[in-house]
């Protein structure tokens, strides 16, 4: 028993050291940000999606397609915030193409509430060939379609509350948009290619695509702007925002969830004790008077 | 069942008319009202109420998603968003379903284990345990199938390892290939399949479910003693006893279950998978889903393609052999003192396995993983045959009473005299 228990732990000893060395190769990690919409009663705070909401229309949407989402959806509950009114004169700002109409023709009309914000190229070929054979990704999903590995073996505590941290996708959002740096003397960047610090393998079609003071913040009563107008914040914002478009619904599912896990629990409390009364009349929790069990354990 | 002799009564005229033509009242009655549970049962074993719950739950989400869903290489990902985003509560069902089926996973690997531990295989229980092996098989082809749907990146390419991995069969490997795809590779006609496959396989699950409990209920539960039930003192009846406990291990399990759903619904799955599947770019790392990592470790730890084939589905199959494979008749591991140590060896070497297939297939991952696949099949193949034979259980109880209350309050006289067992056993 004692040398099978002795095998075992210089078994994990060996795995442990190892997974370390490994993590340590693989460069540097994005650093972990505070999000609000992070933990168990994460919510999204409004006014920084109006924000990511306006970096994404000045910078990121002269490239990048937004498919997945409808203008109607900025005013929907848990998201931006934005009145139905602001939505409408929103959309009608964009051309949208429709049709064929009856007499067969395709047409431009002014966009509605109902349509997706529309996408930069006709299609993905067009977004290849004006970016270098290369389409720019459709940014709808993103905060949920990157991560990155923290190596070792926090996978085994990263999905508890409180304790955990699931929000590789946005921090590694966060972090490439300020990874942009002058690449080392010993590195060559191809033609076409952008160093960045935290892109695997280093090389990014993208070039730097935000500098500071690049986007005008509506201003506070003093006259100055809430937020300052920096890549950290910009990047920041366009991160939250993306979480959003990435879960429309997180407001509703965390809030539904907190009920129905304390529902289930208050549930299961009341039936252990049925249980309990139940069983008692046979002498109540058998397996616990098992010798057996117990001198294992 | 209609071996069984009920106890049912049926008391207004319409019932005895009914009972009369069909007993179904019946043998409900004697399935899951009077039938005799051990009374010493502990928790491990409400897992199997908490599977056929889960597999409800697959079943119900699964229809009300197909209602959403379509099965097109062009649609299938826009229209699993459709669902996340435009269809009521649709993000809830979704999310269901994806995590219940890691929640039905693991679900049955506590079952699993629980049924290694405790000898539950052994005579007279072997066709009740391969029908388990059979909705095990099943349901990994059934979550690999629904894993594909979503058509994302992981989705596409885990699709075109594994029917890649098919083709290595010999001879018919290239046929089953091609009528997996529908055509050259995997594509449009592959999730058309796929899907009507994946709406298939739970219904056949169920049908074996029904002759797993069929079968259960004609040999009875094991227990932790691993002794058979030897009077009415040593059982209780299924209603209220095993019912209410069963009631109250599905909540807590679903307690569980919803915090995945509600706070960790992505966290079990791939980033990967919500990128569109793209059939000219590969990810970096193509990993299955965590409940098949065991048995990618496996197979990678092969060199050989064919082999690693053999060696992922001979690790299930030689699950089926156990009842034949182990020497030792006495069923509990409580009383096996050996292989008691053994058995916790071989979870080890199953989490380690599951870890391995997560990491890429280089350097010392690739030796760990052989020497731990070595272990896996020497597990059944050497420690269940040999220590059965040599090592020596300690004296089991002389009934189920008397491993609850303690020696000297027996009461039951039948059965084999304690101590009988305490010689090594061969298979006889």
């Amino acid at each position: 028993m004692i040398r099978a228990r002795a095998v075992v732990a210089a078994i994990a000893a060996a795995i442990l050291s190892g997974t370390a060395a490994l993590s340590a190769e693989g460069g540097t990690l994005p650093h972990r940000e505070k999000w609000s919409f992070s933990g168990v009663f994460g919510t999204f705070d409004q006014a920084q999606l109006q924000r990511g909401f306006q970096v994404y229309r000045e910078v990121c949407s002269s490239c990048h397609g937004m498919n997945l989402v409808r203008f109607r959806n900025l005013a929907e509950p848990g998201g931006p915030g934005f009145s139905v009114g602001q939505v409408k004169a929103l959309a009608a700002e964009y051309k949208v193409k429709d049709g064929p109409n009856d007499a067969g023709d395709m047409f431009e009309r002014p966009g509605r509430p109902a349509d997706k914000i529309p996408s930069p190229f006709p299609n993905d070929q067009a977004a290849a060939a004006a970016n270098g054979g290369k389409a720019p990704p459709d940014l709808s999903l993103m905060a949920k379609a990157r991560t990155f590995a923290r190596g070792g073996l926090w996978f085994i505590t990263d999905w508890l509350p409180f304790v955990g941290y699931t929000e590789q996708g946005p921090d590694y959002i966060h972090a490439l948009l300020n990874g942009y740096e002058d690449p080392p003397k010993d590195f060559t960047v191809p033609p076409g290619g952008h160093y960045n610090v935290y892109y695997p393998g280093h090389i990014i079609a993208m070039p730097k695509p935000i500098s500071d003071g690049q986007v005008t913040y509506a201003k506070g009563p003093d006259g100055k702007p809430v937020v300052p107008e920096t890549v950290d914040q910009y990047s920041r914002d366009i991160t939250a925002f993306l979480m959003w478009t990435a879960e429309p619904h997180m407001l509703a599912r965390k809030e539904l969830g907190l009920r129905a896990i304390i529902f289930l629990l208050v549930l299961a409390g009341l039936l252990y004790y049925v249980k309990k009364k139940i069983w008692s009349d046979v002498g109540g929790e058998t397996h616990g008077l098992q010798p057996e069990l117990h001198k294992t354990s | 069942m209609s071996a069984h002799a009920t106890t049912y009564v049926p008391k207004s005229a319409l019932a005895k008319w009914f009972e009369a033509r069909l007993p179904i009242v019946g043998l409900v009655h004697s399935s899951f009202i009077a039938f005799p549970v051990p009374r010493n049962l502990n928790y491990f074993w409400t897992f199997g109420a908490i599977l056929i719950v889960m597999l409800a739950s697959q079943i119900v989400t699964g229809v009300w998603l197909a209602m959403h869903y379509q099965p097109s290489a062009t649609e299938a990902f826009n229209s699993v968003e459709h669902i996340m985003r435009d269809v009521n509560y649709g993000w809830l069902l979704r999310y269901m379903h994806a995590n219940g089926a890691s929640m039905f996973f693991i679900a049955v690997y506590v079952h699993m284990f629980r049924n290694l531990y405790y000898g539950s295989y052994k005579a007279p229980r072997e066709v009740l345990y391969i029908l388990g092996v059979i909705i095990y098989l099943l349901m990994m082809a059934t979550a690999f199938l629904g894993y594909t749907l979503p058509w994302g990146q992981m989705s596409f390419w885990g699709a075109t390892v594994i029917t890649n991995i098919l083709a290595a069969i010999p001879v018919v490997g290239d046929t089953i290939q091609s009528l997996l795809w529908g055509g050259y590779s995997v594509g449009n006609p592959t999730i058309n399949r796929f899907f009507s496959l994946h709406y298939l396989l739970p219904f056949m699950i169920a049908g074996v479910v029904v002759l797993h409990v069929w079968a259960l209920h004609v040999t009875g539960q094991n227990n932790p003693a691993g002794i058979p039930i030897k009077s009415g003192k040593d059982a209780v009846p299924f209603t209220p006893y095993a019912t209410i406990k069963d009631v109250f291990a599905v909540v807590v399990f679903f307690a569980f279950f919803a915090y995945w759903i509600f706070l960790q619904p992505n966290y079990l799955g791939h980033a990967d998978n919500y990128i569109p599947a793209n059939p000219g770019v590969t990810p970096a790392h193509i990993v299955p889903e965590w409940y098949f990592l065991p048995f990618y470790a496996i197979l990678r730890a092969v060199p050989d393609k064919l082999g690693g084939v053999v060696l992922m589905f001979g690790a299930v199959i030689i699950l089926a052999l156990a009842p034949w494979l182990d020497t030792s008749r006495v069923r509990s591991a409580n009383y096996r003192p050996i292989y008691r140590q053994f058995f916790w060896v071989f979870i080890f070497c199953c989490f380690l396995l599951g870890w391995l297939g997560s990491k890429p297939p280089e350097g010392g991952y690739v030796l760990a993983s052989r020497i731990a696949t070595f272990y896996y099949f020497a597990h059944f193949l050497i420690v269940m045959p040999v220590v059965g034979l040599f090592e020596t259980p300690k004296p089991l109880p002389g009934s189920i009473l008397e491993s609850v209350t303690g020696p000297g309050k027996q009461v039951s006289g039948s059965g084999i005299p304690a101590g009988a067992a305490a010689a090594p056993q061969t298979k006889g």
